[in-house]
């Protein structure tokens, strides 16, 4: 066993916790608060793995997913306030109207 | 390792319960304790600088943005935890730990190699290190990373601007939407009465009490009526020593919020609802204008004249 498995195991743990989240909740805060729990699992994995080979290419790269996670939830966070301002509702079930 | 196995149930509790609570605030608090974890185990993985971008950028600005978004979204029918698929849930279940076996034998694959110390980046403290790698060998990704934070601010910025398409109502309008309410439905032209105020009670969930030991209707902010939680004031009306308190919770009405409730019903004592973003609400009691307010019709007319000048 190697020092870094837990790490990885850990983070593979929470990858598929916040991928049950997804699929099952219907409030869309809280599934975007999952899909969060999904990128921080792959940064664990990124900086564990960049500790076990030495270099700091995965720390970047773990930097790069922080910052466009930070995008990613203004502009996922401004979609969910427009469409409870127009049907009052924040359910995933209620924005159907491209389902067909 | 300690801090690893001292913060790994942590997190996975947690996390655990980002499936299962019911409101969406609670899991805002358990998603923190996960990213603060997270920053612990970045430290402990000899990466110093993710840990302060972690805690900076995480649990700092995109929580906060969370729970702000959390605060003005309020509660609403998408914490109910009914099934709208039957069968979704469990099948999502499974399908979450066939990902998690997946994902395990994929690691298990893996040939990790001879681990290597971070010592030739500089060890533990390596943040000049990574500061070289990012203005050097990633600095066009650097780049491309502002621009991406540029359109996201933008475009934030656009989706949350919402056009008026009225007038803003000021407060001479108010005024005159509430004389006219009261001219043409009865509606009660002064100030909503004032909670009742008691020896041990003076929280705004204490209806007012009348001389005949009945509740003031209206007293009660209608929010908390609608909630249920209108504190039982049974035992300061009828009895003063019985010592019994009348605590009550968010649990089953009490008799004193249903008679609060009635009564509210009855007549239609509340304002209607002006809201502040001029969504147009109906006005509570508009469906029968006429119950038995012809009293006030009548002495309100001298109001309405003087409204229509």
């Amino acid at each position: 066993m190697d020092s870094v498995t837990p790490f990885v195991v850990l983070s593979a743990i929470l990858f598929s916790i916040g991928a049950v989240g997804v699929l099952i909740r219907r409030n869309a805060i809280v599934v975007f608060m999952c899909v969060e729990l999904m990128l921080n699992a792959g940064n664990l994995a990124l900086v564990a793995f960049a500790y076990h080979h030495g270099g700091l290419d995965g720390q970047v790269a773990a930097f790069f997913v922080m910052v466009v996670a930070a995008a990613e939830v203004v502009i996922g966070l401004a979609i969910i306030m427009t469409i409870f301002r127009t049907r009052h509702s924040a359910s995933v079930d209620d924005a159907s109207l491209l389902k067909w | 390792m300690t801090a690893f196995w001292v913060l790994a149930p942590v997190l996975v509790l947690a996390a655990l319960g980002l499936l299962f609570v019911r409101k969406a605030v609670h899991a805002a608090l358990l998603l923190a304790v996960v990213m603060i974890s997270l920053a612990v185990l970045y430290a402990v993985l000899e990466a110093p600088f993710l840990f302060a971008v972690q805690i900076v950028v995480y649990t700092g600005a995109i929580l906060m943005l969370f729970l702000f978004v959390v605060m003005l979204v309020g509660v609403d029918a998408s914490d109910s935890l009914v099934e709208t698929i039957p069968g979704q849930r469990l099948s999502a279940g499974v399908v979450g730990i066939l990902l998690l076996v997946l994902l395990l034998l994929g690691f298990g694959q893996l040939g990790l190699g001879a681990a290597q110390s971070l010592g030739a980046a500089g060890g533990s403290d390596n943040i000049r290190a990574i500061a070289d790698l990012l203005f050097s060998r990633y600095v066009v990704a650097f780049e491309v990373t502002a621009a991406l934070l540029i359109t996201a601010a933008v475009g934030a910025m656009v989706l949350a601007h919402k056009e008026r398409l009225e007038p803003k109502r000021s407060q001479a309008d108010l005024a005159a939407q509430r004389v006219r309410d009261f001219s043409q439905r009865g509606v009660h032209l002064g100030n909503l009465p004032a909670p009742g105020t008691y020896a041990r009670h003076n929280a705004v969930d204490t209806p007012a009490l009348l001389p005949d030991g009945g509740t003031v209707p209206g007293s009660v902010p209608r929010v908390l009526v609608a909630r249920g939680s209108v504190r039982d004031v049974g035992g300061f009306a009828s009895s003063p020593g019985s010592g019994d308190g009348g605590e009550q919770g968010p649990g089953p009405k009490s008799p004193a919020a249903e008679l609060v409730e009635a009564q509210i019903e009855e007549r239609a004592w509340t304002r209607p609802a002006d809201d502040a973003d001029g969504r147009a609400a109906a006005p509570p009691g508009v469906s029968d204008p006429d119950d038995g307010h012809e009293d006030a019709a009548v002495t309100g007319d001298a109001g309405e004249q003087g409204e229509e000048s």
